[in-house]
């Protein structure tokens, strides 16, 4: 469904993608592992389409993803290091707007979704006032709710305590079982059930 | 044709082409402009109104045409580098901008020349003049947004748009004669029907045009290769270059 | 399968989001229409106060008041949202990014931009415009404002990922926006002299019609290049 081709990236001088493929099938999970520096975040961002490839393509569906008919912003959500979220809006505003945007979305799943990630007490606070673990639960909410059928995710279990953890890895063993694909980037290493995932170490 | 382009494209290709190419329009350039100026500074006859101070025109108006001419050429490179994602392209846009600087500065400080001689004031705050200061303006921020950008390919992307959105002011400055009532005088050459400018003062104008036209290839020429080396420095095919030399 | 979101559904969703934001800073809000002020009263005292002197000046002072102050604001047209990752999210929601930031643009001249032309009739009274003349000043400020707004957000989103972009920003902008001070301010000075100023409105509102059309779409593009 997803497929990576030959994909190659210059920062100004650093060749930091250097002809980067893979596929990826419903209820596959890929882990893109490796030191910092070695070009996750970048490999995440040219396949959600940030961020545009010098050389290689991206494509879902056995289409192109990036024109401009493809659907494919659609069905992917992307969840970075930072949670992505407005100080001065409530947690709710803030799902409502980027959710909305997608979407239409029910009043009850948005507190329905946030009391799963167990920050329903912080659905009227402003977001500035949340701790960062807060911030990230809230920014898991948003992915739930945007029912996408690709996950991409930039170190999801950064600010996170353990039983945020297990919270994770449970939503993406839920989202896979469900026919879901998910590229998920880690420097260390990810607990997941192995039948499901493959792993991409990036130098 | 494809391939040609590619090939033209292709950074050591067009390193190689563009050496072969730069002498010849070097010489061809001085040739034109040498006797332009000679003919057009001593032999022409003088003006009927102007007397012998309109011979400045034979600098002016070939600067302000080229400064609009690189404009042109450095959106048309952006765009193609935007579009296509040709580093050379890039490159080019790169070195026009300097080039147009100089264009329209020398338009501008041979304009006010022959402004104090003319009109009796070396600035006016007319449609032409205006809107070709609009353009060192749109040079200067071009260069100056590059510069503010540290990733090269950004740096390369941002400045295409704006070169793109800037190209609005070539035709404004070109028709602004027209357009509006203007100190400036309107097109006596590029205009249809016949030019409307005596013939011995008229050719070495057109020897000016095509001189000028023919520096600013070699120049850029020149300025393309120095962009190309910088851009790929670490490249294979140079350190190639350096250890043959 | 839940409905997806038309693209004016996500535009009012937008203009709203971004609304409820600057109300919910509301010393922010006035500093750009204070800044009008202050600007339009530095002149008088800087120059001789002479009724018919400020009157003269009065035109190009409230333009280039008016073209400063919108300036200052434009920084945090895009600076914020790309700062905290919202702005890659909206261009990830699927909806087109031209629509996302025409909507932008909208409701930053809503609470910048408008609030200067509504308080104009007051600055011009201070500068010694007549009564007669000022709805032809609001007219022209209004579709000025808006038309900066717009080559702004172009601007703007080419300046997104630099540091400290205030500067390059307004050297950007003001070459674009020249056109714009010429045709303005002249309308204001045709209706001081009680003559008919139709012909500059018409150029303003010519210009306001290109930029709205045109604009978004540069801007678009850039944002694209900017969240790289």
């Amino acid at each position: 469904m997803l497929k990576v081709e030959n994909l190659h990236l210059w920062r100004g001088e650093r060749h930091v993608l250097r002809g980067v493929g893979f596929r990826l099938e419903p209820g596959e999970l890929l882990h893109v592992a490796g030191a910092n520096g070695a070009g996750k975040t970048t490999l995440l961002r040219t396949v959600a389409g940030l961020v545009q490839p010098e050389q290689g393509e991206v494509y879902w569906r056995n289409k192109l993803a990036h024109s401009l008919d493809s659907g494919y912003a659609e069905q992917l959500a992307y969840v970075a290091h930072d949670a992505a979220l407005k100080s001065d809006l409530t947690a709710y505003e803030n799902l409502v707007f980027m959710v909305g945007l997608r979407h239409a979305v029910a009043d009850s799943a948005i507190g329905l979704t946030l009391a799963k990630l167990g920050v329903a007490h912080c659905a009227n606070l402003p977001a500035r006032a949340l701790s960062a673990g807060q911030r990230r639960r809230v920014a898991l909410a948003r992915l739930l709710l945007s029912e996408a059928v690709l996950w991409i995710l930039d170190e999801p279990l950064t600010n996170l305590d353990a039983a945020g953890g297990t919270l994770v890895l449970g939503l993406l063993d839920e989202h896979l079982a469900a026919g879901g694909l998910a590229l998920v980037a880690t420097h260390g290493e990810l607990a997941i059930r192995s039948d499901r995932a493959r792993r991409l170490e990036l130098t | 044709m494809w391939t040609w382009i590619h090939k033209f494209g292709s950074p050591p290709h067009f390193y190689r082409i563009a050496a072969l190419l730069t002498p010849w329009f070097g010489w061809i350039a001085a040739i034109l402009i040498a006797t332009g100026l000679v003919w057009g500074l001593v032999f022409a006859p003088a003006d009927y109104q102007q007397g012998d101070g309109f011979r400045i025109l034979y600098v002016h108006a070939p600067s302000a045409w080229m400064s609009l001419f690189t404009y042109v050429v450095m959106a048309l490179a952006a765009g193609i580098g935007l579009v296509w994602r040709i580093k050379v392209a890039h490159a080019v846009a790169a070195s026009c901008a300097p080039i147009g600087v100089a264009f329209t500065a020398s338009a501008l400080v041979t304009g006010a020349v022959w402004g104090q001689k003319m009109w009796g004031t070396w600035w006016e705050w007319d449609p032409r003049l205006t809107s070709e200061l609009i353009l060192l303006f749109l040079y200067f921020g071009y260069m100056a947004l590059r510069s503010a950008y540290d990733d090269p390919q950004r740096a390369d992307r941002a400045s295409a748009v704006l070169a793109l959105v800037g190209v609005v002011n070539v035709p404004i400055i070109h028709y602004s004669v027209v357009w509006w009532n203007s100190l400036h005088q309107v097109a006596s050459v590029a205009k249809i029907g016949r030019p409307s400018i005596a013939p011995e003062m008229l050719v070495p104008l057109i020897l000016m045009f095509f001189g000028f036209n023919i520096l600013f290839g070699a120049v850029l020429l020149t300025r393309v290769r120095g962009e190309v080396l910088l851009r790929e420095r670490s490249a294979d095919w140079i350190r190639a270059l350096v250890a043959k030399s | 399968m839940t409905v997806r979101t038309g693209v004016l559904a996500a535009v009012a969703l937008l203009v709203r989001r971004d609304l409820r934001l600057a109300f919910r800073r509301p010393s922010q809000l006035c500093n750009p229409l204070v800044f009008f002020l202050v600007v339009t009263t530095l002149f008088p005292l800087s120059l001789s106060p002479l009724a018919s002197q400020l009157r003269d000046i009065a035109p190009g002072v409230l333009w280039v008041a008016a073209l400063l102050s919108s300036l200052l604001a434009l920084e945090g047209l895009l600076k914020s949202d790309a700062e905290d990752g919202t702005l890659e999210q909206m261009v990830l929601s699927g909806q087109p990014v031209v629509a996302m930031v025409a909507a932008k643009t909208l409701a930053h001249w809503f609470v910048g931009g408008l609030p200067l032309v509504v308080i104009s009739p007051l600055a011009g009274l201070s500068l010694g415009v007549p009564p007669a003349a000022m709805w032809v000043t609001v007219e022209g400020l209004l579709m000025g404002t808006l038309t900066l707004s717009f080559l702004g957000s172009v601007g703007a989103a080419l300046t997104v990922g630099v540091r400290r972009s205030s500067v390059l920003l307004s050297l950007l902008v003001l070459p674009l926006a020249m056109p714009l001070l010429i045709f303005g301010a002249r309308a204001t000075d045709l209706a001081i002299a009680g003559e008919g100023a139709a012909a500059p409105l018409y150029l303003l509102g010519a210009l306001l019609a290109l930029s709205a059309t045109l604009a978004p779409f540069a801007a678009a593009a850039a944002v694209r290049i900017g969240i790289d």
